[in-house]
């Protein structure tokens, strides 16, 4: 008795929800059914293409795919799904570029340390926070370190590295580097004295103002022209360079939104306790207005990972590098659907995850009450 | 009372504050110098020329997209403008098409039918959550999968898709035509006054003129009948296959489209989401109100709607512009002949004078964004709240 009358009020809930949402008039039904057409037309084929036809190593008939020739999408001129073998076949390059198959351990360790140096940047309370954050600001160090090699480890130029490891090393290095400095430029840019606050306008501006693309051109073509004899930087190292000025102009303004909000009295309140300017900055203002720009933050890290992929214009083998550099071998040179659709899932995971995490934050932190 | 010893010197604010501006000044005076010295010394061992002496000569490369003059024997400066006005063509059409885009998606994205609204928040997400340059890339591929140019899919007649692009016909103006142009100018310019002259009419009297219709008939008919009226100076040169290539019409290259598509479409996600904070952040009651006046929906929208959320959505879409102009530059990745590709890429190579170049390029970019910035910082102050700061 209590099970039925649940599931006809249920059933009538439904029915009023369907009524409401999908058929409320004639032309809401009509584009109702016009969206079920398309999904209908579109979910099937896609997964057909990305799954259920596609060759992964071994094609229908059996045969270990090593080139395009045997995806059954050749023999057979009906199939078409993908092919995937271009990926599974050369995932070591998408991942770790050309790095030695025997050293790519030490990228797995710094591919497992980066989620705990993003953690303070990322998160408003994280355990160890205070701990945590030192290891951000070494983080860099310890994974040119690793990466690089040095003391106890074997010399692995920047040229062999690529994929993934490129992508994540400029965005995160890139940032944590940058962060810093934006938090000074952010300061400077509301700084009473003129000269550090023309200095910090001209600096975020003019970064904000031109391409990228330029920043990065800047890196590799004038930044050998502007050293002294002897001195070298590679190719990977001006990337960063140029990634680190744009992350910092970016982080600064939305660090800014955060410093702006925190109403003046505060400041002044610290200053009348007898605080310097730094030390009420750094304990009163700062750990308040850092916590409120921390969606932006994340936003602007969202677009610094984006633009990393620019880096292949220099010559620079990221992930969307590696991926043009696979198509240029004549085997697999028609596969570019594959390879740009596996270039822009992993993308869309990264990016579309910080930005719903971004959300929640935005949302949890209005209805917070503790500032 | 404390007289001036050294310790109040160095903590009174406003020495200290002098004292550090003058340090920082200094530092950056003496950066300059070094980088000044060591830059100079460096151009000097490799031989590199400075000045700005070489954009006198010819440039040598041709441009596949020309809007001016311009062959491989005109000057560098030359290839400059050529770049800058290719730049310029893509920014603005490339703002056109992504506002179409994100204005119909964001408007999407708040329809009262459940599947639609989440339809068009699926395509916002696979959209802007991937690089602006695999979109650009990735549409460059497609275009360049159509037919060979011998075999062009022939659509609507007159259009011809190959993978060189589309081909459609051109119009060929012939005399006469200057005068259909000044009216067409006359009938927007009546527009105008017209306009302005019906709103002071409602203010005083109240009385409304269909102001629209009478308007759109000027602009639409006025011009045709004085088209008619001289015979129709037009001619169509059609575009024909001959040998390798089609010969007339004009052509759409494919970099373009691909460029259009990337940046429309990448941009149009974000101008949808900014669309639609904006449209939401108009209270309900407005709404409400409103139409407890006895106000068409329609009318609710044109007059109360829209007029509010412009103020929200003014500056970020800005903002959006002018990302749009700066991605611009990946072109670059297909060889799209712009600034960056033409006059930062090929001339940079061939005269190898780096700095100048990237100082010409970079000073470009920072006016277009500071122009954009600045008239929509005016448009922006027109549409906001007046009266009450």
């Amino acid at each position: 008795m209590l099970m039925r009358l649940l599931n006809v009020s249920n059933f009538s809930v439904a029915k009023k929800w369907v009524h409401k949402n999908l058929f409320s008039s004639w032309a809401s039904a009509l584009i109702t059914i016009f969206c079920f057409y398309i999904i209908l037309k579109i979910i099937p084929a896609g997964l057909d293409w990305l799954l259920f036809s596609a060759d992964f190593v071994y094609n229908f008939r059996g045969e270990q795919i090593i080139d395009r020739t045997f995806c059954s999408k050749v023999i057979e001129p009906g199939q078409h799904g993908a092919c995937w073998a271009i990926i599974i076949v050369r995932w070591n390059q998408f991942m770790y570029g050309f790095y030695p198959v025997e050293e790519i351990w030490r990228v797995n360790i710094v591919f497992a340390l980066t989620p705990f140096a993003l953690l303070p940047l990322f998160f408003d309370k994280v355990i160890f926070k205070k701990q945590l954050i030192y290891f951000t600001f070494i983080f860099p160090f310890i994974a040119y370190y690793l990466l690089y090699g040095g003391p106890g480890l074997t010399e692995i130029s920047t040229s062999k590295w690529g994929g993934l490891l490129v992508t994540l090393f400029l965005g995160v290095t890139g940032i944590i580097i940058a962060f810093p400095f934006s938090i000074l430029l952010a300061l400077g840019r509301r700084s009473k004295m003129p000269v550090i606050k023309s200095v910090s306008v001209i600096f975020i501006e003019c970064i904000r103002g031109v391409p990228l693309i330029t920043i990065l051109f800047f890196g590799n073509i004038m930044l050998p022209l502007f050293l002294p004899d002897g001195v070298n930087v590679d190719n990977l190292l001006r990337g960063l360079v140029a990634m680190t000025f744009f992350a910092a102009a970016y982080m600064a303004e939305a660090i800014r939104g955060g410093l702006q909000a925190i109403p003046n009295g505060q400041l002044e309140a610290a200053r009348a306790l007898g605080l310097s300017y730094w030390q009420s900055t750094i304990q009163i203002v700062l750990p308040q207005a850092l916590r409120i720009s921390i969606p932006a933050i994340v936003n602007s890290a969202i677009g610094v990972l984006k633009d990393t992929s620019l880096v292949l214009i220099v010559g620079l083998f990221d992930l969307l590098g590696i991926g043009r550099a696979a198509l240029a071998d004549m085997n697999w040179m028609k596969l570019s659907h594959e390879v740009y659709a596996f270039v822009a899932i992993i993308f869309f995971i990264l990016c579309f995850s910080m930005s719903r995490y971004s959300l929640y934050l935005e949302k949890k932190l209005k209805t917070d009450n503790s500032i | 009372m404390n007289g001036l010893t050294l310790r109040n010197i160095f903590f009174d604010e406003k020495i200290r504050s002098i004292l550090i501006q003058a340090f920082v000044v200094g530092l950056i005076g003496v950066g300059i110098y070094s980088l000044i010295q060591t830059t100079s010394y460096n151009l000097d061992k490799r031989g590199i020329d400075t000045g700005f002496e070489f954009l006198k000569n010819p440039a040598g490369y041709d441009i596949s997209l020309t809007l001016i003059p311009y062959t491989n024997t005109d000057t560098h400066l030359q290839a400059y403008f050529v770049g800058l006005i290719n730049t310029l063509l893509i920014a603005v059409t490339g703002c056109f098409v992504a506002t179409i885009i994100g204005f119909t998606i964001g408007i999407i994205r708040l329809s009262t039918n459940w599947l639609f609204r989440n339809f068009a928040y699926a395509y916002v997400e696979a959209t802007r959550n991937v690089p602006i340059l695999l979109h650009i890339i990735f549409w460059y591929t497609v275009l360049l999968e159509l037919p060979k140019i011998k075999e062009a899919a022939n659509f609507l007649k007159f259009f011809f898709l190959s993978n060189r692009g589309v081909y459609s016909p051109a119009l060929i103006l012939q005399d006469g035509m200057g005068i259909v142009f000044i009216f067409i100018i006359f009938s927007i310019v009546f527009a105008i006054i017209f306009n302005i002259w019906a709103k002071k009419k409602q203010e005083s009297t109240g009385v409304q003129l269909p102001v629209f219709l009478i308007n759109s008939g000027v602009i639409i008919f006025l011009p045709i009948i004085v088209f008619i009226a001289l015979g129709m100076p037009l001619l169509w040169d059609h575009p024909v296959l001959k040998g390798f290539n089609f010969k007339g019409g004009m052509v759409i290259r494919p970099e373009f489209v691909a460029m259009l598509l990337g940046l429309g479409i990448y941009t149009g996600s974000y101008i949808a989401e900014i669309v639609r904070s904006g449209i939401i952040s108009v209270s309900k009651g407005q709404r409400e109100a409103a139409s407890a006046l006895g106000l068409k929906k329609n009318i609710v929208m044109k007059l109360v709607i829209i007029p509010q959320a412009l103020r929200v959505i003014i500056p970020p879409l800005t903002n959006q512009y002018l990302n749009l102009t700066k991605n611009s530059s990946l072109g670059i990745a297909i060889g799209y002949a712009d600034l960056v590709h033409g006059f930062g890429g090929i001339s940079l190579n061939i005269t190898g004078q780096a700095i100048e170049i990237m100082a010409m390029v970079m000073a470009t970019y920072l006016t277009i964004s500071l122009t954009i910035s600045l008239f929509m910082n005016l448009y922006n102050k027109s549409v906001q709240f007046k009266g009450n700061t």
